[in-house]
């Protein structure tokens, strides 16, 4: 589904991907893991086109990053990290905008978005401007906003971050119901999270992959039971 | 063309949430009107010539604030990336806004019709340079829209996007009154050109002509290309 070829980014002379190679296969859950700056986020900026990457490819589908930018960022849901969204808009205009924007049709657009409001639990909200809302209600919209249009792909960038354990079980909950039919990209520092979750993991350090695997095989192959420890030992290497 | 709609629709809703759209109208109508108006009747004539050589330069000052949260805004709080990450291309994004600036300047500019019509009250208006003076005023606009675009999408900071725009217009607009006076003739000529007030006069006499028609649509479509490529750059 998601092809990404010897991807290099490069911000001045900061490397932040160096030369990285990892697939996702159709209906995979992928955990994106590793410490902060290690390049999760450029990934993912890049692959929904915000960025562009200073060398490789990334292809989604038979589309690639650098012809068919329109066509994957209709197949993609993205959540960005801090879900920043515009504050001085009711939800449901924002969310009705985004339905406008990714061409829900005009017949199924209502019930859609009462649907997307049901999953994220936002209809008690549905009136309030995004400025009044909390974090975890943000994060919901945010979440909502990745799901409007039914992408086949979603990527959710620490989707759990700043939210408190009632509500990271919340969403993790939305992420697994969604799961079931969808190919998920998504990073988290909560590695049970991960280990709950993910088919398999990408754990990135300083622009590099360090392990690309399912957690059973890091588990054998490095003889540590505890995914902190192989998560600590894999990442750690440089940081002394 | 479907997404410059969106985009539009939801720029031009934005402005009229906050108060901010309601106390630039108000600032602008206060100005404009008591500069008019005040001299108005010194002149004894029922004509609004005094009103469209006022709107040049309240239009610099005015349509920067209009135009400087576009893209600085969106920058500086982060959903430029939520933004830039749906199916829109650059072109529906910049032409979405920059149509919501046009038509805010549209929505202001509207209620200055009443000037007219009191005039025309007052004595035998020609309606001819009157016409001429809106179509001349809203391809002024768009051309400081245009500029003002362009100053946001270089900066996150409003104070600095608003700024850089008023500099540029009231450049735009007093070239031809200041500058020409320091200048060597050979020069006068292509420096009256360039001046956005010497167009806009043009019109506002009551004749369109194609050059400063074609003057104001490519002062527009440079600032908007210029846009275009700084977001290229920002990738």
């Amino acid at each position: 589904m998601i092809k990404v070829e010897n991807l290099t980014k490069y911000y001045g002379d900061l490397c932040a991907l160096d030369n990285i190679n990892f697939e996702v296969k159709k209906g995979e859950i992928l955990g994106l893991l590793g410490p902060n700056g290690a390049g999760k986020t450029t990934t993912y900026r890049i692959l929904t086109g915000y960025l562009s990457p200073t060398s490789g490819n990334i292809q989604v589908k038979d589309y690639n990053i650098y012809e068919n930018q329109i066509e994957i960022k209709r197949l993609i849901g993205y959540l960005p990290e801090s879900a920043p969204i515009y504050h001085d808009m009711f939800v449901f205009d924002y969310l009705n905008y985004v339905a406008d924007i990714k061409r829900v049709e005009k017949k199924k657009k209502i019930s859609h978005i009462q649907e997307l409001a049901e999953l994220c639990s936002l209809n008690e909200v549905m009136h309030m401007t995004i400025a009044e809302l909390s974090k975890g209600y943000r994060q919901r919209v945010g979440i909502a906003h990745a799901l409007m249009g039914d992408p086949e792909i979603l990527i959710f960038d620490e989707p759990t971050s700043g939210l408190d354990p009632n509500q990271i079980a919340e969403t993790r909950e939305i992420i697994k119901r969604i799961g079931k039919k969808k190919t998920i990209v998504f990073s988290t520092h909560i590695l049970s999270e991960a280990e709950a979750t993910c088919d398999r993991m990408v754990i990135l350090n300083e622009g590099k992959i360090v392990a690309d695997n399912r957690l059973e095989d890091l588990r054998e192959s490095l003889n540590i039971e505890s995914f902190e420890d192989i998560f600590r030992k894999i990442t750690k290497g440089n940081c002394k | 063309m479907k997404n410059i709609n969106n985009i539009f629709k939801k720029e031009f809703k934005s402005y009229f949430f906050s108060p901010i759209a309601y106390i630039v109208i108000s600032i602008f109508l206060l100005v404009v009107g008591w500069l008019f108006f005040s001299t108005f009747f010194l002149n004894r004539q029922a004509n609004l010539s005094r009103f469209f050589s006022i709107l040049p330069v309240a239009l610099a000052f005015i349509i920067p604030a209009v135009t400087m949260r576009l893209f600085s805004e969106e920058i500086n709080i982060g959903s430029y990336e939520i933004l830039l990450t749906m199916p829109v291309t650059f072109r529906d994004i910049i032409v979405g806004k920059f149509l919501a600036a046009l038509a805010f300047v549209g929505v202001m500019l509207a209620p200055t019709v009443i000037y007219a019509v009191t005039v025309s009250f007052m004595g035998k208006l020609d309606w001819g340079p009157v016409i001429g003076g809106y179509i001349g005023a809203l391809l002024l606009g768009a051309s400081y829209c245009a500029i003002g675009i362009l100053a946001s999408s270089i900066t996150r900071n409003q104070v600095i996007a608003f700024i850089t725009a008023m500099s540029i217009c009231v450049f735009f607009t007093l070239l031809i009154d200041f500058l020409i006076f320091f200048l060597p003739n050979a020069f006068v000529g292509f420096f009256q050109y360039m001046s956005a007030s010497f167009h806009f006069q043009n019109i506002a006499k009551g004749v369109i002509d194609s050059r400063d028609i074609l003057y104001f649509l490519s002062v527009s479509f440079i600032s908007l290309y210029g846009t275009n490529l700084i977001m290229q750059e920002k990738k």
